[in-house]
């Protein structure tokens, strides 16, 4: 059984006891625990079940690489799924769950898989495919539903908050143990400016527990030392428990800071992500160690060899009271003497290597362990955890030579460079044959926005083993980083001596015993997560997937949540063997940000709730909320569309507002439309290119409506134009026209007429504008007083700056409604006060706010077009029969060329007419209208579709525009017009100006 | 996430303050121009494996447009210059052929 | 008058985490495009500000008006409320034979201050701008448009400790929320403090 030793546990505060709970039971840890840790230290070997057989699975791992110790972590608002317990800091009161069982962890059903595990083969997913359909639907569809996934998703909102923070550094360097510490030393001794970054709690890598020393002295003190010089300098940031999640183009890397995740009632942000840009990363990301490919090496108990040995040295933990040792190469025999010194059981050592180890083999011999050269595990017993082992010869099939009883394994396959950094953003590899392993191919670095490689290892992530040489890299990398970052070092730091015991080359054991059968092969696991054996891979190499691509893809072998880290060269090597390739043909997959998960909070950062996006307010949003206004989204813009009063539907409010405006007085907030200067002594001839009618003919104190289109002939704006004075005009856009406009206006000024004296600035936001609409509109504008709105004093389409009410404003006499109408520009700051002045004064005639949607029916009575309604990108002016809007005269505006395309000039293009139900019914809004036949893909031929449609109270009606098969030639036609609901509609073809159709309205 | 230094205002921008704009140094067609000619200002776009040159706009930040030289395969920016030119200034191509000998563009020409 | 009817974008909103965030009042402002290097326009702006044109990303403070290098051919001119409308037709007598553009956007704009240890307003603004806010990298005289998170913004430091910004008034109310959600007490960073 596993349990806490009274020695060991060097990270541990033993004075400290922390409660936690794991399925419901109470268990007691230390402070200093890992979750996993106090997991083991309470004989819990069984954590979860594996994803696709449902078998009992223990810890692996001590570190980022774990792949099955996954918990539900936290409750309600706190709860998160699929949390590592390797990387989990217990704290008081932790609560978590095992994962992907059901009723219980101890009693699974879905392990009936396990039994079927020959019938649910690698590609096992897609073969359903291939199946009937039926099958898949009742069959195949509800067994994947109920294995896939594995923890449950959160029911509540995340309760926590989140944020970024961007940073910039001459050098980061990721991973604080030994080598990390060395070159953020040495980079910041050069002068360089450096964060220093490490994912755990804790400075100093795996140095202290794999010992040796540094200087003569123990690693321990190497660490505190450089620590505290680090510390001291002014030009470096250290930050523990932030993880390189990502490095990307030019430099840019992710570092991911859990800040509360070891104490969730603090104050403040969960998870910080660090947007950070460095001149140059160091990656001293240090090794994984690899498992070795044997029949139950899933077994509860079988564990890493580092990590066993971890748990013993960290925490004061021991995975079992005897462990056998089995190993490709010299670092497990640390593993085996830190348990004799733990004063546990090591009944024997397997080394597959038939010439075995170098120093550490005598030293273990040494100390009473018996070492077996050229041996192997034939498989582990047991079922929830280990009971014993069956051993054999690594050369042979797994003819059992003896079985040992034991209740852990410690199993290392070889240590593979954490090269995921590295590789990110594009670094390559190379093969070394002699380790075994994918290490930096320093000649192929990723590419920096200068055409330099941004991106060095050291230590162990570089493929240096050995202490010294670690730090020698570690040393050199450092200094390296701080030249390439452009700093002429300061100070060359030199490298410590260090010392570590010499090791002989591991073997390349990919599968043991080296000619195991079917049988062992089936139960000998790649990817724990996953589910994926060797015997899997084997079948897919078997069934032609030679590109590692695709079988990853096919077997899912390292697409789990720890992507791979324990099972991508093991699986790579099996799929090289089985078609007789090497290693370095078959190649790797593609390492992919992020390192381990990061939560989505963290990359949504603060953008949640009220600044989940930004809504731009009008200066008169408030009135708008204060009445209760019904808001409708327009661009980031909330507009009020209607404002329903007590008792009444949106629809009631939306025909009392129209009936209003247009019998007495309505006040719209208009403040959202876009308002560019253009000014210069070219404006006039700008203006003539951008719109397509004449502009320049305009006379300062005038209007005009103009419309805008693209280079593609497309009609893309609208508005009202004011010459102010000569060199000066005003141009107004749609609400979500603003910006966009205003980006073209400059494209076009700075890009190709950069010669033409003109200056444009957005000023829609100066400006609240309030449309005063309505046979009262001139008489409440005359109570206010101040300026003359006569009708002759201020003509329809001309403008007059003035005041009202003792306010400065601009009035322009300009109607969307087809009312006698004045829109008021006003300071933005006494926009409110003007609008209230407004609502008083207008008391006495009722004045009647209305929102957009009164806007909308109101402008298609008129026959108004809307851009965004009767326009989609793809219909130009003459579609809409405005080629009155259309310029003869001018020799050239942006869009007269292709509006002289065939297809733009072609009669049969769709053109815009007016539509009236039959019955007063509204149509459909978007609906077409068919016609006979159909089309080469067996659609109906269509001939039209609705753009608008209301229902116009003022008419009593429905009425609708919409574009048209030669439209205005079929004036007086009905039209059959199917609807979703399986009605059709019958609309008559008409006249798109519903009402007033003289304009005597608004010219009074 | 690219960063591209802005002519106008020396700002070293990441990606998040600048908009892509497509195709640098297009030739404007016009009414009078032919069918050929305009379907090719319309429509015709260079897809280059290596160096290209492209429109930027600085948009938050100083708002203005400008030209970037860079890799399409590696991502190395040659440079960045301004909008109001009709190609890419000399010293700028000689540095492109230092780096990319004999490099095409349109009908730009690379040495070496 | 109008004055008492004034309403800057949030009132004087303000919250104290641990840095504090005030929206100002309403603040005169002015866009100036033209030419820099015309004689005339230097000479125009000099005379009406008292201030020389400000280098690339400078900012100029001086006792009765300050001048923001905003593009190459745009400067922000900050003066009173009060004295924009005399400001803005002095700027204009000045400019007149110039190619230039003279606007009043002082309603256009929502004006934030933070306050506090320098380094902790720094660590504030690195929250939500793409930028390196070290003081050897963003010191006093310097400005900066660039974004704050989804919207547009521009921030200088006129002296140590203080923050001020500008963002468009229709998101006064995001970009206060957002300076005050990162500010919040317990958020605190400690990297350029």
């Amino acid at each position: 059984m596993s349990t806490r030793l009274s020695s060991g546990g060097r990270l541990l505060n033993k004075g400290k006891q922390i409660s936690f709970a794991f399925n419901g039971k109470q268990f007691q840890g230390f402070e200093g625990d890992t979750l996993a840790s106090a997991l083991l230290a309470n004989d819990q070997m069984l954590v979860g079940r594996s994803f696709k057989y449902h078998r009992p699975r223990g810890i692996v791992a001590s570190g980022a690489e774990e792949p099955n110790a996954l918990v539900g972590l936290g409750m309600g608002s706190k709860f998160e799924p699929n949390q590592r317990a390797t990387t989990t800091e217990l704290f008081d009161g932790l609560n978590c769950t095992s994962q992907n069982h059901w009723p219980s962890l101890e009693f699974d059903i879905g392990a009936i898989n396990n039994k079927m595990a020959r019938f649910l083969p690698a590609g096992f997913y897609y073969k359903t495919f291939m199946a009937p359909r039926a099958a898949w639907k009742h069959l195949f569809e509800p067994i994947v539903r109920q294995s896939a996934g594995l923890g449950a998703a959160p029911k509540d909102r995340d309760a926590d908050r989140y944020e970024h923070y961007y940073a910039f550094f001459d050098v980061v360097v990721i991973g604080g143990g030994v080598a990390g510490l060395q070159s953020a030393l040495a980079a910041a001794k050069a002068g360089a400016k450096v964060l220093l970054m490490e994912q755990t709690a804790h400075w100093g890598g795996r140095a202290p527990v794999d010992g040796g020393s540094i200087d003569g002295a123990p690693v321990d003190d190497f660490i505190a030392a450089a620590l505290a010089e680090l510390k001291g300098m002014e030009n470096v940031t250290l930050r523990t428990r932030m993880m390189g999640s990502g490095v990307y183009d030019h430099g840019y890397m992710l570092g991911y800071e859990r800040l509360t995740d070891h104490t969730p009632d603090m104050a403040g942000p969960r998870h910080r992500l660090w947007r950070i840009r460095a001149k140059q990363i160091v990656t001293a990301t240090g090794a994984i160690e690899r498992p070795l490919s044997f029949a139950g090496n899933d077994i509860p108990g079988v564990m890493l060899a580092g990590a066993l040995r971890d748990y013993v040295v960290n925490y004061g933990v021991s995975a079992g009271d005897r462990v056998v040792v089995v190993t490709n190469n010299d670092d497990a025999y640390r593993t085996a003497l830190a348990l004799k010194e733990h004063g546990l059981e090591v009944p024997v050592l397997l080394d597959a290597r038939p010439e075995g180890a170098g120093a550490l083999a005598d030293e273990a011999r040494a100390a009473g362990i018996r070492v077996e050269n050229g041996k192997a595990i034939a498989k582990v017993q047991g079922g929830k955890r280990v009971t014993g082992v069956a051993i054999c010869n690594q050369s042979g099939e797994g003819a059992v030579l003896e079985e040992i009883a034991a209740d852990a394994v410690a199993m290392s396959g070889g240590w593979s460079p954490v090269v995921h950094l590295w590789s990110h953003c594009g670094g390559k590899l190379t093969w070394d044959d002699a380790q075994a392993h994918f290490r930096p191919d320093n000649s192929r670095p990723p590419l920096g926005a200068d055409g330099q490689g941004f991106v060095k290892v050291a230590g162990a992530a570089n493929g240096e083993f050995g202490l010294n040489a670690i730090m020698a890299d570690a040393t050199a990398v450092g200094i390296a980083a701080a030249e390439a970052a452009g700093i002429t070092a300061a100070t060359k730091l030199a490298a410590p001596a260090a010392e570590s015991a010499a090791e002989a080359n591991p073997a390349a054991v990919w599968l043991m015993p080296q000619g195991a059968g079917p049988a062992l092969r089936m139960k000998a696991f790649l990817d724990y997560q996953n589910d994926v054996k060797v015997s899997d891979v084997m079948l897919a190499a078997q069934e032609g997937y030679e590109s590692v691509e695709h079988t990853k893809r096919y077997t899912t072998l390292g697409m789990a949540t720890d992507q791979g880290k324990l099972s991508n060269i093991n699986g790579l090597a099996t799929l090289a063997h089985s078609l007789n390739v090497d290693i370095p043909q078959v190649g790797t997959t593609t390492f992919r940000p992020p390192y381990t998960p990061i939560s989505l909070g963290a990359i949504a950062g603060e953008a949640r709730d009220e600044i989940f996006q930004p809504l731009r307010r009008t200066p008169i949003h408030d009135w708008h909320e204060e009445q209760g206004a019904f808001f409708e989204p327009v661009g980031h813009w909330r507009r009020p569309y209607c404002f329903p009063r007590k008792g009444e539907t949106h629809a009631q409010a939306v025909s009392r507002e129209i009936n209003q405006t247009r019998e007495a007085l309505g006040l719209l907030d208009a403040s959202t439309l876009g308002k560019i200067i253009v000014k210069g002594p070219d404006a006039g001839k700008f203006l003539d290119m951008l719109y397509t009618n004449m502009m320049s003919t305009l006379k300062p104190g005038k209007c005009r409506y103009g419309l805008m289109c693209n280079e593609n002939g497309f009609l893309v704006d609208d508005g009202v134009v004011a010459r102010i004075d000569e060199d000066t005009f005003l141009c107004h856009t749609t609400t979500g026209g603003a910006d966009r406009i205003h980006g073209h206006m400059e494209d076009w000024l700075q890009c190709e007429w950069w010669d033409w004296k003109v200056y444009t600035a957005n000023v829609t936001e100066e400006y609240a504008q309030i449309a005063v609409v309505g046979p009262k509109a001139r008489e409440v504008l005359e109570k206010l007083g101040g300026m003359d709105v006569s009708k002759e004093g201020l003509k329809f389409m001309e403008w007059a700056d003035g005041e009202l009410a003792g306010i400065p404003v601009r009035a322009y006499r300009i109607s969307f409604s087809g009312e006698l109408s004045y829109e008021i520009a006003v300071p933005a700051s006494l926009g409110r006060a003007l609008w209230d002045k407004l609502l008083e004064a207008g008391a006495e005639f009722n004045v009647m706010p209305y929102g957009t949607e009164a806007l909308h029916v109101m402008r298609a009575e008129k026959g108004f077009i809307m851009i965004g309604d009767e326009t989609d990108g793809t219909v130009i002016p003459q579609d809409l029969n405005m080629q009155w809007a259309i310029s003869k005269k001018k020799e050239d505006f942006l869009g007269k060329r292709a509006q002289m395309r065939t297809h733009m000039a072609d009669p049969n293009r769709w053109k815009l007419v007016g539509l009236e139900t039959l019955d007063g019914s509204v149509l459909p809004d978007g609906a077409y209208v068919p016609a006979g036949g159909t089309n080469a893909n067996g659609q109906r031929n269509t001939q039209g579709r609705v753009t608008s449609t209301y229902h116009s109270p003022t008419l009593g009606k429905g009425i609708a525009m919409a574009l048209v098969h030669n439209g205005p030639d079929r004036m007086g036609e009905v039209l059959e017009i199917p609807g979703t609901d399986g009605k059709t509609y019958k609309a008559r073809i008409c006249d798109p100006v519903f009402y007033d159709k003289d304009g005597e309205k608004q010219n009074v | 996430m690219l960063i591209l230094e802005c002519p106008y205002c020396g700002v070293q921008c990441e990606e998040t303050e600048l908009h892509a704009d497509g195709e640098a140094h297009l030739k404007r067609f016009g009414p009078g121009s032919s069918d050929d000619e305009f379907e090719g200002y319309l429509f015709r776009r260079e897809n280059p494996k290596g160096v290209h040159f492209e429109r930027w706009r600085h948009v938050n930040g100083c708002g203005k447009y400008f030209h970037a030289a860079r890799c399409t395969a590696t991502l190395e920016v040659f440079g960045t210059y301004s909008a109001q030119t009709l190609e890419p200034p000399k010293d700028l191509q000689d540095k492109i052929s230092a780096k990319r000998p004999g490099w095409t563009w349109r009908e730009l020409k690379g040495e070496g | 008058m109008s004055e008492a009817l004034l309403q800057s974008a949030l009132n004087g909103a303000h919250s104290d985490g641990f840095v504090r965030v005030e929206e100002l009042g309403v603040q005169g402002m002015i866009t100036l495009r033209g030419d820099f290097a015309s004689a005339g326009f230097a000479a125009a702006v000099e005379k009406v500000t008292g201030l020389a044109l400000p280098a690339q990303r400078k900012i100029s403070i001086g006792e009765n008006a300050t001048v923001a290098w905003m593009s190459p051919d745009e400067l922000l001119v900050l003066v009173d409320y009060a004295s924009v409308d005399a400001t803005v037709a002095a700027l204009t007598e000045g400019l007149a034979g110039e190619h230039a553009l003279v606007a009043n956007v002082s309603d256009a704009r929502a004006f934030f201050r933070l306050s506090g240890d320098d380094g902790a307003v720094r660590d504030v603004m690195a929250k939500v701008a793409p930028v390196d806010f070290s003081p050897e990298a963003f010191g006093p005289g310097d400005i900066r448009r660039t974004r704050l998170a989804q919207v547009a913004g521009a921030f200088w430091s006129p002296e140590p400790g203080v923050m001020q910004v500008i963002c468009f008034r229709s998101v006064a109310q995001y970009a206060f929320d957002l300076l005050r959600i990162s500010s919040e007490t317990g958020g605190e960073v400690g990297h350029l403090g």
